[in-house]
């Protein structure tokens, strides 16, 4: 579902050149869950930034679904990102200015999905993270949970074939962060999602089918 | 996609009420300025009574002689039109007239400042007067020289208190003319219309104008369509190159043109002796001003749109992420900006409306009346989009170009 062949990603300034990602080798098998770790700056964001096609490689293959990424344009690295990806963030990123139900059909909204179907799939997207009952609130005035779970409602409405989790449950207690793993796996086992999350936390990585761990851009395990 | 372009972008208007209203401001004074100059525009050269069928007029109002000299540039005399204009192939009618002048009549021993203006009976045939009272002289009158006069609804009430007026006499140039129409005031922006007395031109005393080249007359002629306005002028630049000279030393040149209200204005401007297509000048420079004047306001606009993309960073990002291409979001951001536009645009109209209702009863310019009509709102909202374009494109070419990765950041183009 997802390969990376000896990819290497560097940030280039006009006087300094870090080297973000070196080498990596990885292999994503459809409907597998893949937790990534390891110590704040070592390149795990940047690794699912690229996973997810919202930056480029410096050299190496990356391939989603079977399809080579590397020469598309704009729009069909977008159409991509809207038809097969979902994304969840650590810290939301729900639009304030839009309810619920507005922030989740945001993804329904680059296709050509009508109104009455955007919304029947946006209430089934938040009746699934169990918040069916908020579609008329603003994020604002919802908890952090609720807030994530939204977030996932809107990674999901699309029915995306890989799931990117940069740490979903950082900004969240443990019993709300277990409640977003629970929905996860819910996802991973019931629909066959493909899920890629960044973590710090061990207990949460240790429920997921592999662990890939990157050490200074590179990987260790 | 665009209904909810637009409620998103209502709601970011909402969000930043202080920056809403300055930006609001600045689009509707702006606004407001250009609607006023479009409906003075609108005023001069729309085809409107009594010159509702000017779209079908040509006229030659300024004449030109030059020569290794120098030159002299006029208003054409009586003969040069009959000579040069009149009697073009396929016109439906032609009229020739003086323009008006200004005088002062007595009545009753009370002093009354008055405009005159000469005509044919043709005159009254191309244009279309509303008669409050009796109706237009004729040819016939014309011809046999009768003293008889149309006045205005003003000339009217000064004469005679508003009392019916035809029938009654009026004396002026040391003549007494009986009056057989009255009709509603005309601006006096209206190059062909206006006047407060109109007579036939045989009752002037002098006849001396009947030989003149150049004095104080114009002349149109009203085609079949406008579709042959380009043959009409070909043919009348035709018969200038026949023209005789009656001092070929120091004049050997003679410049003059059957134009549109459009045109002849630009004659005036850009100057009779200017070779190139003068309309076409005059419509840069209208535009080149109408583009300096609006940049002020267009440079604040944007500049408060980039400080907005940075507050909308994150919402970029996640656009982007869930399948915005950059060309969606260009798209996105342009509308919510033409909304911003014609929300101002309509404070702008609305405002509008009630300078020019000032503007109206101030008298400035003798019985012009600005009415704001369906063609002014057009052109109005016109004005709006390509604000809310002009101002919109750049930041969000700016924002489209927003790395997805920085924009979840929170910053940095």
């Amino acid at each position: 579902m997802i390969r990376l062949e000896n990819v290497d990603k560097v940030y280039r300034t006009e006087r300094v050149e870090t080297l973000a990602l070196q080498n990596i080798n990885l292999d994503v098998a459809p409907g597998e869950f893949v937790s990534i770790m390891g110590p704040s700056g070592c390149g795990k964001s940047t690794l699912l930034n690229l996973i997810g096609l919202l930056d480029t490689p410096s050299s190496g293959q990356l391939a989603l679904d079977g399809a080579q990424v590397a020469k598309w344009g704009d729009a069909k690295l977008a159409g991509f990102r809207n038809e097969k990806l979902g994304f969840v963030f650590q810290s939301f990123h729900l639009v304030p200015d839009l309810k619920v139900i507005d922030n989740v059909e945001i993804p329904l909204l680059y296709r050509s999905t009508n109104g009455t179907p955007r919304r029947t799939l946006a209430q089934q997207a938040l009746d699934r993270v169990g918040l069916a009952s908020r579609i008329h609130h603003f994020p604002t005035q919802l908890s952090g949970g609720q807030q994530q779970r939204v977030a996932i409602a809107r990674a999901i409405v699309g029915k995306p074939r890989i799931l990117l989790a940069d740490e979903p449950t950082g900004n969240l207690d443990s019993g709300m962060g277990e409640e977003i793993m629970d929905i996860l796996h819910d996802l991973n086992k019931k629909d066959g999602t493909t899920i890629v999350m960044v973590t710090h936390d061990d207990r949460f990585a240790r429920r997921t089918d592999r662990i890939v761990r990157l050490f200074d851009g590179r990987q260790v395990a | 996609m665009i209904k909810n372009y637009i409620k998103l972008a209502l709601k970011v208007l909402g969000r930043r009420k202080f920056f809403t209203f300055i930006s609001l401001f600045g689009i509707s004074l702006t606004l407001v300025v250009l609607m006023v100059a479009v409906a003075i525009m609108d005023n001069l050269f729309a085809a409107r009574q009594p010159e509702s069928r000017f779209d079908r007029v040509l006229g030659v109002h300024v004449m030109g002689l030059y020569g290794p000299q120098g030159g002299m540039t006029s208003m054409p005399g009586y003969a040069f039109v009959r000579k040069y204009m009149f009697d073009l192939p396929g016109v439906e009618n032609q009229s020739v007239f003086t323009i008006q002048a200004p005088m002062v009549m007595y009545h009753e021993g009370k002093k009354i400042e008055s405009h005159v203006r000469r005509t044919d009976g043709a005159y009254w045939q191309i244009l279309d007067f509303r008669f409050l009272e009796g109706g237009p002289f004729t040819e016939q009158d014309n011809r046999d020289a009768k003293f008889v006069a149309v006045i205005n609804a003003d000339m009217r009430e000064k004469l005679f208190g508003g009392a019916p007026a035809v029938g009654r006499t009026i004396e002026f140039e040391g003549h007494r003319y009986r009056v057989v129409g009255v009709v509603e005031n005309v601006a006096f922006t209206r190059r062909v219309g206006f006047s407060e007395i109109w007579a036939p031109i045989r009752t002037l005393k002098d006849r001396s104008y009947e030989t003149m080249m150049a004095h104080n007359f114009g002349g149109i002629v009203l085609a079949r369509s406008a579709a042959d306005f380009p043959r009409l002028k070909r043919e009348f630049q035709q018969r200038l190159t026949s023209f005789h000279f009656d001092d070929p030393k120091n004049f050997n040149r003679v410049i003059s043109g059957l134009d549109t209200g459009f045109e002849a204005a630009a004659r005036n401007i850009v100057g009779n002796q200017v070779e190139k297509d003068r309309a076409a000048i005059l419509r840069i420079v209208l535009a080149v001003m109408t583009l300096l004047f609006i940049l002020l306001p267009v440079m604040n606009l944007v500049s408060i749109n980039l400080s907005r993309i940075m507050e909308r960073a994150s919402e970029i990002g996640v656009r982007k992420a869930f399948g915005a291409s950059s060309r969606t979001l260009i798209g996105q951001f342009v509308v919510e900006n033409v909304v911003l536009t014609a929300i101002g645009g309509t404070i702008g109209f609305i405002l509008s409306i009630f300078v020019l209702k000032a503007l109206s009863s101030t008298e400035l310019v003798p019985y012009l009346e600005f009415d704001v009509n369906l063609r002014i709102f057009g052109y109005g909202m016109l004005l709006a989009v390509a604000f809310g374009i002009i101002s919109g494109v750049y930041p969000a070419w700016r924002m489209s170009r927003m790395h997805p990765v920085n924009a979840l950041r929170g910053g940095a183009m």
